[in-house]
C-alpha cells in the first residue's frame, strides 16, 4: 500500500470519529435536558424552560456559561493532576465509543475483543475521579474519591460476569456478532433481556452504580460530601467531569442495547418496521434505556453506603457468579452452545 | 520506519521512562499514577503484537482493579518518604545484591525457555500466528489453557482462592456492641407482628 493510501485512509477514519463525536456531543446536549426534563415532570416542575422553545437550548447556554468563567485552582493542590483528572474522565468516556456499532457495519473500529474494550475504558473511568479527589488536596473531595473508587471497583466485578453470561450466549467478544446472535424469527422475543431477564436487571443496578447514577451517587453525596470530588472545580474542568459522566452513562446504556435488547435490529421483524433504519432502532433504544436511568434518579431514595456494599458483594456478586455455571450448564447440556 | 515500528518506539520510551519515574519520583500517588502509565503502554506494546486480548486483560485487571486498589492504599497512608529515603546509602550494598541475583536467575530461566508441545501444535495449526482475525486471540488462549494446561489453570485458581479465604480470616472481626442491619429480618417482618392497632375510646385512654 502506497503512503497516498494510507493518508486517505487515516484521513477518512479521523473524519468518521469527528462526525461521531459530534453526534454524540449534540446526543449528549439533549439526553443532558431530558434528564432534567424528567426529573423535574416527577417532581411535577416545569424544569429549564427559559432558553429557547421549551428550553431547548437550554445545553448550549449551560456551555457558553462555563467555557466563559474562570477557572480556579485551589492553593495547595497539585496543578498538573487537577487539571488531568477532567481531561481523563472526559476522553476515556468517549474513547469507548471506538468500537460501538450504532447500525449494521457503522462501527469505527470493529474489534474482536469489543466488549472486553468498553469493560477496560469504563474501568478506567475511575481514575479521573481519584486524580481529581486527590489532587484537590481538600478534605471532601478525597473522601467521595476514596468512596468511588470503592464502589466503582465492587460493582466492575458483576458487570463483567454478567457480560460473561451474554458472551457465552452468543460466542463471540465482538459487539456486532453479539447483536448478529439476537437476530431471530421473533423479533424482540429474540433478544437475550428475556432468557437472561435476572441478569438483565442486575447490569442495570450495576451500570447505576459504576456510573455514579442515583440512587448511588454516594461520590457526590450533596448532603454529606459537598458536591464530593468536584467540590474545588468550576468552569471547563467542571463541564469535562460532567460531560465525562453523562458521556460514561450513554455508553451504558449503549452497552445494555447492544448486549440485551438487539442493538439496531428491529423489534418487529416485518416488513414497514424493517424499512426503519438500524440506527433509528438503536438511538430509540438508546433512549429507553436512559429514561430508566433517569426515573430511576427521579424515584429511588440514596443508598446507604453499607447497603450499597451489600448489594454489590453479598447480593449481586454471588447471584451472577451462580448464573454464569447456570447458564453454560444449561448452554452445554442442551446443546445450544454457539459453536 | 513503518507506523507499528514508531508506535512500538513511543509506547516502549514512554513504558520505561514511566517505570523509572516511579521509583524516582518523590511522592507515593505520583509513583502509583506513573506504574499506571507503565501498565497501559504495556499493554499498547500487546497490542502491537495482535495479543488483544491480553492486552486488554491487563488493562481491565492491573489498571482497572490491581492498581486502583494500590492508589487507595497509598492514598490512606501518611508515610514520610522523605523519612524513609534516609538509610538509602546504608540498604543499597543489600539492595544491589538481590538486584544482581535476580537479575542473574533471569538470565538463566530466558536462556532455557522452550515451549510446550501444545503451543507448537496451536502455532502450526494457524491458531496463535498469523490467522488471527479467522480464529481470534480469546479461542487461541482458550484451546490450550483448558486442555493441556487446564490443571495448572485450576491450580492457579485454588491458589488465588486460599489467598482470598485467608484474607477475609484475617480481616474479618464481629465486634459485638455494633448494631447491624438484618436485611431478611426487616424484609420478613409483616404487619401483623409490627403494627397493633388500637381502638381508643375518646376521654379514656389506653
Amino acid at each position: 500500500m502506497s503512503w497516498q493510501d494510507t493518508l486517505i485512509q487515516v484521513l477518512i477514519i479521523i473524519g468518521q470519529s469527528l462526525a461521531l463525536l459530534v453526534a454524540l456531543l449534540i446526543f449528549i446536549a439533549y439526553i443532558l435536558l431530558a434528564d432534567r426534563k424528567i426529573w423535574a415532570a416527577v417532581q411535577m416542575r416545569r424544569g429549564p424552560n427559559v432558553v429557547g422553545p421549551f428550553g431547548l437550548f437550554q445545553s448550549f447556554a449551560d456551555l457558553l456559561k462555563f467555557v466563559l468563567k474562570e477557572p480556579t485552582i485551589p492553593a495547595g493542590s497539585n496543578k498538573v493532576l487537577f487539571l488531568l483528572a477532567p481531561l481523563v474522565t472526559c476522553v476515556l468516556a468517549l474513547a469507548a465509543w471506538a468500537v460501538v456499532p450504532i447500525a449494521d457495519g457503522w462501527v469505527i473500529a470493529d474489534i474482536n475483543v469489543g466488549v472486553l474494550y468498553i469493560f477496560a475504558i469504563s474501568s478506567l473511568g475511575v481514575y479521573g475521579i481519584i486524580m481529581g479527589g486527590w489532587a484537590s488536596n481538600s478534605k471532601y473531595p478525597f473522601l467521595a474519591s476514596l468512596r468511588s473508587a470503592a464502589q466503582m471497583v465492587s460493582y466492575e466485578v458483576s458487570i463483567g460476569f454478567v457480560i460473561i453470561t451474554v458472551l457465552m450466549c452468543a460466542g463471540s467478544l465482538n459487539l456486532s456478532d453479539i447483536v448478529e446472535a439476537q437476530n431471530g424469527r421473533f423479533g424482540l422475543l429474540n433478544w437475550y433481556f428475556l432468557p437472561l431477564l435476572p441478569m438483565f436487571v442486575i447490569f442495570f443496578v450495576s451500570a447505576l452504580a459504576e456510573t455514579n447514577r442515583p440512587p448511588f451517587d454516594l461520590v457526590e453525596a450533596e448532603s454529606e460530601l459537598v458536591a464530593g470530588f468536584m467540590t474545588e472545580y468550576g468552569s471547563t474542568p467542571y463541564l469535562l467531569f460532567m460531560l465525562g459522566e453523562y458521556v460514561a452513562i450513554v455508553t451504558m446504556c449503549a452497552m445494555g442495547t447492544i448486549l440485551f435488547l438487539g442493538g439496531w435490529l428491529s423489534p418487529l421483524p416485518f416488513a414497514p418496521f424493517t424499512w426503519v433504519p438500524g440506527v433509528v432502532w438503536f438511538v430509540l433504544k438508546l433512549c429507553f434505556m436512559f429514561f430508566l436511568f433517569a426515573m430511576a434518579k427521579a424515584i429511588v431514595p440514596r443508598y446507604r453506603y453499607d447497603q450499597l456494599m451489600r448489594l454489590g458483594w453479598k447480593v449481586f456478586l454471588p447471584i451472577s457468579l451462580v448464573a454464569v455455571v447456570v447458564v453454560a450448564s444449561v448452554l452445554h447440556f442442551t446443546g445450544t452452545a454457539p459453536q | 520506519m513503518s507506523v507499528a515500528a514508531a508506535f512500538f518506539y513511543l509506547f516502549a520510551f514512554v513504558l520505561v521512562g514511566s517505570a523509572f519515574m516511579v521509583i524516582s519520583s518523590r511522592n507515593p500517588v505520583q509513583s502509583v499514577l506513573f506504574l499506571i502509565l507503565a501498565f497501559v503502554n504495556a499493554a499498547g506494546l500487546f497490542l502491537l503484537i495482535g495479543a488483544e486480548f491480553l492486552g486488554l486483560i491487563l488493562v481491565v485487571v492491573y489498571v482497572g482493579a490491581v492498581a486502583v486498589l494500590f492508589l487507595f492504599v497509598v492514598m490512606m497512608l501518611d508515610v514520610d518518604f522523605v523519612e524513609l529515603r534516609q538509610g538509602f546509602l546504608q540498604y543499597l550494598p543489600v539492595g544491589v545484591l538481590v538486584g544482581l541475583v535476580f537479575l542473574a536467575e533471569l538470565v538463566l530461566v530466558v536462556g532455557a525457555w522452550a515451549t510446550g508441545p501444545g503451543i507448537s501444535a496451536a502455532v502450526s495449526a494457524g491458531a496463535v500466528a498469523g490467522h488471527v482475525s479467522e480464529v481470534g486471540n480469546v479461542q487461541a488462549i482458550a484451546k490450550v489453557l483448558y486442555t493441556d494446561y487446564i490443571y495448572f489453570f485450576q491450580a492457579a485458581g485454588f491458589v488465588l482462592l486460599v489467598a482470598m479465604i485467608g484474607a477475609i480470616v484475617l480481616t474479618l472481626r464481629h465486634k459485638v456492641n455494633v448494631k447491624r442491619q438484618n436485611i431478611s429480618a426487616q424484609v420478613a417482618r409483616t404487619p401483623e407482628a409490627a403494627i397493633k392497632v388500637v381502638k381508643v375510646r375518646p376521654g379514656q385512654g389506653l
